[in-house]
């Protein structure tokens, strides 16, 4: 039975897209199984960022419709062994996904894979709560900024209430804290919240820190996972975020400011 | 093993106790007819326990089978006998309904004596209607809450307390016709007492509330003096006014 892990936060534009490459492909590289689902129907990105727009046929849509079959629209990536990616449709919105059309994919899924990542759509409307409704463990993501903090908050509260486990009442949602575009010096400023500030305020367990990084933008662009970066801190940050739900317990890296070398000051100073 | 099929138990329950002094029968119906149509509703099915303890009918013989159908006809259900001296026992064991033994002691001391016959102008039977109504308070148990209650989240704890175990958000409110208990970080929205309790409170771990309000009064978060914010406190209204105090 697979796992299924959703990537949710409320606010959009916050990193989920990006955060779900990262973590999928992180989990395919252990050696996983791993699936990624773009629920964002009518605002199809993940398969941008994975590189895979090109060799989009059929999408979960035409799936749960019945017009395509799951091997038929499960698209291989190329890069990396083990992982899939199945893509949203472009052209039809959020009333396409049924509870049951869901449902049944995901339950063929599960019997092939470990891990299923469901890529969520910004908001709390439908497209948002079908993404989470199946989940076993979630993954919210946010910004150190007050309005973040509190979609997502907010979100912890649907998938508290409005999730299957909290309906069949069973043992809740696993949840994650996953603080994106983190910059240690804004923090160091006042003008970004830190990271025990938006703990205090969310009160789940903390999966990762990724730092604010130009590496982000440009793997995007470039339609590579930034995790593939091992160069980039946010690469390593997302490696450090996978091991740690596989359940290793390793140090957070990249919360401080870092220390200019003597090099850097001295370049620094002559610049 | 098996289960029972019953279960024994001990139980109080409150009824009507019939005294009665004298026991002639058209007369007796009529009385008893004109008690019961002053509170039919109260009456009405209502079981009734027959003290003859204090009957002395001079001598002659009482027809408790009658007396039985005459309350039944004005709607009681004779339950049983009491207090029966050896004079009427047969008479009431005939009847088939229980027999119980004279009444403690403090069923005495709270009885008082029938009314002086000669202050009648027809003292033919004296009935007397005494109702035992026990009150009990009944308590809600309180409304735990465990796990933190988040931005958009509602608890109302009806009729009773409610109690967190865990932070209220931002944009969350609680809550309570009672007092509510908040063990972690008070951000969001808290109302005790919504049904109108003056005496109900707010106690929290770390102040730090949109809104505080005990039986309407309220108070916003601006209004909140800057050295009780984010310590523990408590909110209760004295004269109208709330009360923001450390705890």
């Amino acid at each position: 039975m697979a796992k299924i892990i959703v990537v949710t936060s409320g606010k959009g534009g916050v990193g989920k897209t990006t955060t779900s490459a990262a973590i999928g492909t992180g989990l395919a590289m252990q050696g996983h199984r791993t699936i990624i689902i773009d629920f964002d129907v009518g605002l199809r990105n993940l398969d941008l960022i994975m590189g895979c727009e090109r060799r989009v046929v059929y999408d979960f849509v035409n799936v749960i419709n019945g017009e395509a079959s799951l091997s038929q629209a499960v698209i291989k990536d190329k890069r990396t062994d083990n992982l899939y990616i199945l893509a949203a449709s472009q052209t039809r919105d959020k009333d396409a996904l049924t509870q049951e059309g869901v449902q049944k994919v995901l339950d063929e899924l599960s019997t092939n894979y470990d891990f299923i990542v469901c890529d969520s759509p910004a908001g709390i409307e439908k497209g948002a709560q079908m993404a989470l409704y199946f989940a076993d463990e979630a993954i919210v993501v946010t910004n150190p900024e007050v309005s973040s903090v509190r979609d997502s908050d907010r979100i912890l509260g649907i998938l508290q209430s409005k999730s299957k486990r909290a309906e069949q009442g069973k043992e809740p949602i696993k949840e994650h804290l996953l603080i994106t575009r983190y910059n240690p010096s804004r923090v160091n400023d006042g003008e970004m919240l830190s990271v025990s500030d938006v703990e205090d305020i969310l009160a789940i367990p903390l999966l990762g820190v990724i730092p604010e990084s130009e590496a982000v933008l440009k793997a995007s662009n470039q339609g590579a996972p930034v995790i593939l970066d091992s160069q980039a801190t946010a690469g390593q940050a997302y490696s450090d975020a996978v091991q740690r739900l596989l359940g290793d317990e390793i140090g957070h890296r990249f919360l401080n400011v870092e220390k200019k070398g003597f090099f850097k000051r001295l370049l620094g100073a002559s610049a | 093993m098996s289960h029972a099929d019953f279960q024994l138990k001990g139980s109080t329950i409150t009824v009507v106790v019939l005294d009665i002094y004298r026991y002639l029968p058209d007369s007796f119906s009529t009385q008893l007819e004109q008690k019961i149509l002053q509170a039919p509703q109260f009456f009405a099915n209502s079981p009734v326990l027959i003290n003859v303890g204090k009957l002395t009918n001079d001598g002659s013989p009482v027809d408790f089978r009658l007396l039985i159908k005459q309350c039944s006809e004005l709607g009681l259900q004779p339950v049983g006998f009491k207090g029966a001296s050896d004079e009427f026992a047969s008479a009431i064991a005939d009847t088939g309904l229980a027999s119980l033994p004279d009444s403690s002691a403090s069923v005495r001391a709270v009885s008082f004596e029938a009314p002086e016959p000669a202050t009648q102008a027809d003292p033919e039977v004296q009935v007397e209607i005494k109702t035992v109504v026990q009150e009990k308070v009944v308590q809600r148990p309180s409304k735990v809450i465990t796990r933190p209650v988040r931005s958009g989240q509602q608890v109302y704890a009806e009729g009773a307390d409610l109690i967190v175990l865990s932070q209220v958000s931002e944009g969350a409110e609680v809550l309570a016709d009672g007092n509510i208990h908040v063990y972690g970080a008070l951000r969001g929205r808290a109302l005790a007492g919504v049904y109108g309790d003056t005496e109900a409170r707010i106690f929290c771990q770390q102040m730090d509330a949109e809104l505080v309000s005990v039986a309407g009064n309220f108070l916003l978060s601006e209004s909140l003096d800057e050295s009780i914010r984010k310590q523990s406190a408590q909110v209760y209204l004295q004269d109208d006014t709330l009360k923001v105090i450390p705890l």
